[in-house]
This record gives C-alpha cells, sequence and structure tokens, in this order.
C-alpha cells in the first residue's frame, strides 16, 4: 500500500510543486524555441514524454550492469536512440510539424530535464516507478510548454492550432497581433508570469 | 493653505485603519504627501542651512524640463499637420490648440494606467505610493509617434510598469528605464504602428481643428527616409520634409520635422538640458559624454562613409540633431536609477551610449534608430561599470598601502 502512494506522488509532483520547468527551471530553451505556435507546442510535449519515459524504463532495467564511471555515456546512447526514433516517425507522420521544429526534436537528447531524471531517478528505482516518473516529468514539461504556446499564439497570432479565434471585427475596429509575442524574449516573460502564479498560490515554494 | 491642511486633517481618520476608506489609505497619503512633503520649514531666527531636496522634488523639476519638449511637440505636429494639408497660413494658437487636443489623450491614458498600477500595487503591499511614474508619464507621449493608437499606449505603459518595475520592487530598483522600454514594447510588438510614413504626422482634423491630409503624402523621418534609400556612389542623400522641400541642418536643429512627438528638436532639448543641469538634477558628465561618444562614432562613420550603409553619409552634426538621439543623451541616459553611478562610470556609459547609438543607427538597416536600443543596453551594463570602477579603486587603494 505504501508503494502504491508513493508511486502516485512520484507521478503527481512534477505536475505542480516539483515542475521540472517552473521550478527546477530546466528545459527553458526548448520552451523558448518551440512554443511560438501551439502545434508544435504540443508534438515537443509528446516527443519528450516518450523518450523521457522509455529511456527512464531502460535504464532502470540497466541500472545495477552500467559502470559507474561510462554511466553518462549509456544514458547518451539510450536517449539517443529514442530520439532518433521519435524523429523518424514524426518526419513519417507528421512532416510539416517535424520541419517546423527541425533541431529541436534531435536537441532533446541534451535537454537538462531527461539526463537529470535518469541520473536522479532511473539509475535507482524499479522500472516502473521510473516509467511513471518519466511520464509524470514530461507531462509537467509539456503542461508548461502547452500553456506558453496558448498565450503566445492567441496574442501573438490570434489563432489556435491555425485557427482564427480572435474575430476579424477585432481586427477591424483597430487590433494587432502583438508581434513581441512571437519573439523569444516573450516566452521567458510567460514563464516568468508562469512560475509567479504558482509561486503565490504554494507559498512553500517561495524562496526565503 | 491652511484650510486645505484642515480639511485633510479632517478627513484623514477615514483613510487611518478601521476608517471608511481604509482601502484607498495610500492614495490618501500619496496626496497628502505630494501637496505637503516637506513639511519641515526653515527656523524664524539664526542663520540656516536647509536642503529638502527629496525625489518628489526631483521628480518635479524633470517634468518642468521637459516642458520645452511638450510645448514644442504640440507645435510641432500641428505644423506639420498643417504642413501636410496643404495650408497656407499658420495661426499660433489655432496650431497649439490642435497639438494639444492631439497628445492630450496620450498623457492621460500614459497617467491613468501607469498610476492606477502603482495605486493598486502600493495598495497591496501597504507602501506608501512613490512618485517614479511623474515623469514616466509624460516621458511616454513624449518619445512615441502621435498617432500610436491609445490602446497600445495602455497595454505597454501596463506590461512596462508590472514588469520592468513594480517586480524589481517599484520606483528606484528597476534596472531598465520604463518609459524606454514601453518604447522599446510598442516598436517590437507593433512595428508597422511605430515606424514608416504615416504615423509620425496626424492625417484627421480634431474637433473640427485641422484639415484633412490627403492621401498620397508621406512623413517619413529624417532617419526613416535614410535607412530605406539607396544612394549612387557620390550621390548625395536627399531628406524631404512632408512638403517635399529638403531638410537642412538647421531644420534638423529646430526640430520642425517629422518625428515622434516630442524629440524632434533638438533646440528645445538643451532647454531643458539647462533646466536639468542648474537644477543639478542631471549629471553633466553624462550628457557631455553621450554627445562625445556619439560624435566620434559618427565621425568615424562618416570617414569611412559608403552607399552600402547610407547613414554613414550623413555629417556627424546631422546625426546628433536628427532623431532621438539628443532626447536620450538629455532625459534618457540621466535617469539616475538606471545609469552608472560611480564619477568616472559615468564617463564611461555615456560614452558607451552615444557609440552604440550611432553604431546601431548607420550600421544595422533594420533599425533607423539606435538611441533606444543604445540606452537600454547600457542600463544593463551599468552596474557591471560601476562594479569595474569600484574594484580598480580597491586596488589602486591597496597598492597604495602595501607600496
Amino acid at each position: 500500500m505504501a508503494e502504491k502512494l508513493d508511486n502516485k506522488k512520484v507521478f503527481l509532483n512534477p505536475l505542480a510543486k516539483d515542475n521540472p520547468v517552473v521550478v527546477q527551471v530546466l528545459g527553458i530553451c526548448s520552451v523558448l524555441a518551440v512554443t511560438a505556435k501551439l502545434e508544435p507546442a504540443i508534438v515537443m510535449g509528446l516527443s519528450v514524454i516518450a523518450v523521457l519515459a522509455f529511456s527512464n524504463v531502460i535504464i532502470s532495467l540497466m541500472r545495477n550492469t552500467i559502470p559507474t564511471n561510462i554511466r553518462i555515456i549509456v544514458q547518451l546512447v539510450v536517449v539517443a536512440g529514442l530520439v532518433v526514433i521519435v524523429n523518424q516517425l514524426l518526419k513519417a507522420y507528421a512532416y510539416d510539424v517535424a520541419k517546423q521544429l527541425s533541431v529541436f526534436i534531435g536537441l532533446i537528447i541534451t535537454n537538462c530535464i531527461l539526463m537529470g531524471r535518469l541520473e536522479a531517478f532511473a539509475m535507482g528505482n524499479k522500472p516502473w516507478p521510473s516509467f511513471l516518473d518519466g511520464i509524470g516529468n514530461g507531462a509537467g514539461y509539456a503542461i508548461i510548454l502547452i500553456i506558453v504556446g496558448f498565450f503566445r499564439e492567441l496574442l501573438g497570432s490570434g489563432t489556435l492550432l491555425g485557427y482564427q479565434v480572435v474575430p476579424q471585427s477585432f481586427y477591424d475596429a483597430g487590433y494587432v497581433n502583438n508581434g513581441l509575442m512571437i519573439l523569444p524574449p516573450m516566452a521567458l516573460i510567460v514563464v516568468a508570469c508562469i512560475i509567479w502564479v504558482q509561486r503565490a498560490l504554494n507559498p512553500d515554494l517561495q524562496e526565503k | 493653505m491652511k484650510s486645505l491642511r484642515n480639511y485633510l486633517d479632517k478627513i484623514k481618520p477615514n483613510f487611518e485603519p478601521g476608517g471608511k476608506f481604509h482601502a484607498f489609505q495610500s492614495v490618501f497619503d500619496g496626496f497628502e504627501t505630494f501637496l505637503f512633503t516637506p513639511n519641515t520649514t526653515a527656523g524664524r531666527v539664526g542663520a540656516q542651512i536647509h536642503d529638502s531636496m527629496d525625489s518628489k522634488r526631483t521628480m518635479i523639476i524633470v517634468v518642468l524640463a521637459l516642458l520645452p519638449c511638450l510645448l514644442f511637440g504640440m507645435y510641432n505636429t500641428a505644423y506639420q499637420h498643417w504642413l501636410a494639408a496643404g495650408n497656407a497660413t499658420f495661426p499660433f494658437f489655432t496650431m497649439m490648440l490642435y497639438g494639444f487636443l492631439a497628445v492630450l489623450p496620450r498623457i492621460v491614458v500614459a497617467y491613468v494606467v501607469g498610476l492606477g498600477i502603482e495605486f493598486v500595487v502600493a495598495q497591496w503591499r501597504r507602501e506608501e505610493i512613490q512618485e517614479g511614474f511623474l515623469v514616466t508619464g509624460i516621458l511616454i507621449p513624449l518619445i512615441c509617434p502621435i498617432e500610436t493608437p491609445l490602446w497600445m499606449i495602455a497595454v505597454a505603459t501596463a506590461f512596462s510598469v508590472i514588469f520592468v518595475k513594480e517586480v524589481f520592487g517599484g520606483t528606484g530598483y528597476n534596472i531598465f528605464n520604463v518609459a524606454l522600454v514601453t518604447r522599446a514594447f510598442l516598436f517590437f510588438a507593433y512595428p508597422s504602428q511605430m515606424s514608416g510614413d504615416k504615423v509620425f504626422v496626424p492625417t484627421q482634423p480634431i474637433l473640427g481643428i485641422g484639415g484633412t491630409v490627403p492621401d498620397g503624402f508621406t512623413g517619413a523621418t529624417p532617419l526613416g527616409q535614410i535607412a530605406v534609400a539607396s544612394p549612387q556612389a557620390g550621390e548625395a542623400l536627399s531628406i524631404v520634409g512632408v512638403n517635399g522641400q529638403p531638410i537642412s541642418t538647421w531644420d534638423a536643429f529646430l526640430g520642425l520635422i517629422p518625428g515622434s512627438f516630442g524629440e524632434t528638436s533638438t533646440l528645445f532639448i538643451l532647454i531643458g538640458a539647462v533646466i536639468l543641469l542648474l537644477c543639478g538634477i542631471a549629471s553633466w558628465k553624462i550628457v557631455v559624454s553621450v554627445f562625445a561618444g556619439g560624435l566620434c562614432m559618427a565621425s568615424v562613420a562618416h570617414l569611412c562613409a559608403t552607399p552600402l550603409y547610407p547613414a554613414s553619409m550623413l555629417t556627424p552634426l546631422d546625426q546628433i540633431c536628427l532623431g532621438g538621439f539628443a532626447f536620450a543623451a538629455v532625459y534618457m541616459a540621466t535617469d539616475p536609477v538606471t545609469a552608472a553611478r560611480t564619477e568616472i562610470g559615468k564617463y564611461i556609459y555615456g560614452f558607451l551610449v552615444g557609440v552604440i547609438a550611432i553604431l546601431i543607427r548607420v550600421y544595422n538597416n533594420g533599425y533607423p534608430e539606435g538611441a533606444m536600443l543604445a540606452v537600454l543596453l547600457m542600463n544593463a551594463f551599468a552596474p557591471l561599470i560601476d562594479w569595474c570602477v569600484v574594484r580598480a579603486n580597491i586596488r589602486r587603494r591597496q597598492r597604495r598601502l602595501t607600496a
């Protein structure tokens, strides 16, 4: 029973209280790069969930056989292999989005969240909790990506997933899309706002 | 004065905790201090040395120093409109009224949004209202094109007051100049409303004053024209006003040219500069070194003038008089909060502002004007400059100690 509760925590903590992006501030560069539109943000989030979950499981299965001093290399090989698979799948089935994401799928290999979870969790835990941890952290990352992508696309282009959301009558009345939202600095500011809201809601996260 | 004091004393209990309006305590407090601080007066007998130079008085003097630019901006806005509409006579008072009506909504929007946020934040944090927005609120309309839509000014002002000032702790703690960030936000978020040839000259009559401007006119600023010019080798640059007449250096100095509301007239900016320097508000070291840096860089650019970068063909004097360079040097770079604070640091800071402003203006074709970006960039570096100056000083004295 105790283990089950533990699993639940492993899965749910990264979504809010221990979020990899807004609490640990990892993986920021891809948050800046792929969130100008909502669709690539969602695809990127799903890719990271998949890669993180499976690399966590694989490393967890091998954790007792990996020699300590070459563990980083082993982890990288596993992650790189999975990333190549995801990349090929995207190119095959979602070519347009894959083109928009360009190198950033490849750069999942260097995403700090992956190395962090492999080092901190998968190396010391059984496959099932590792799998949940991978899903949880990937989802925590994806949530932030989607929130940021939502606001940037809505305010920057007036669309969501490519569909016009801001009605034409707004534009006729003088409304103009905010071009700054498309530029990377605004992604940082949106992330900062999420951090602000989250710390305001959870006083125990506030630094003294 | 006395009756006002009595009235304030009478209604004060309402705003104390427990009173009827204590939610507005900081608002009341703000007005009270605005009216009556500093409330110490010199004694009646004996020699007195007395200096009540506090931040409120500093701010109000900066606002006074901005008035020449504001008044000239009103005249110039109307003048450009009159020229574009093809009017032959220039009635002074009608034109001032037109300019006043054109700028008034912008000033009101900037103040209402900015002060509104300040009041709310002050009440929320249970602090006194700080007076920093007094200057910012009047700077914002001065550095924006006159045709900027009001809602854009509101959005940009809210953005920069919240993210540049309040999150850092309010007046005096900001890293970047609040008014300039407002303009930078507008510039990057709504580029088509902040540059081009339609935004610097009002096209519609206001309350029946002024004429209608024909569709075909172009009111691009001189720097905007230069940025898109493609002169042949050996050919001179041509800059024209809204009526098609060429603009000379003297015109640019006087300021009867299209441009952002308050930045066109170097002459009136210099009047403001004299007020600021005489009152000891702005640092002459910064002002002088900004101009020195600008002239240096402009001379270098002019020596290697090439048609590839049309702005390099301007003379150094033109560079200083055109665009927002002088305004940035006098009112923006000297902001005591965001500038360097060490005395040697002020020279370095100012000089680099001048150099970078001209550098961006000449060698980056994407940005016709570089003064805004130069000041913001150096705002970020000012603490580093101070740190280096302080370290150098410590090391120098240490060496003297050990030698």
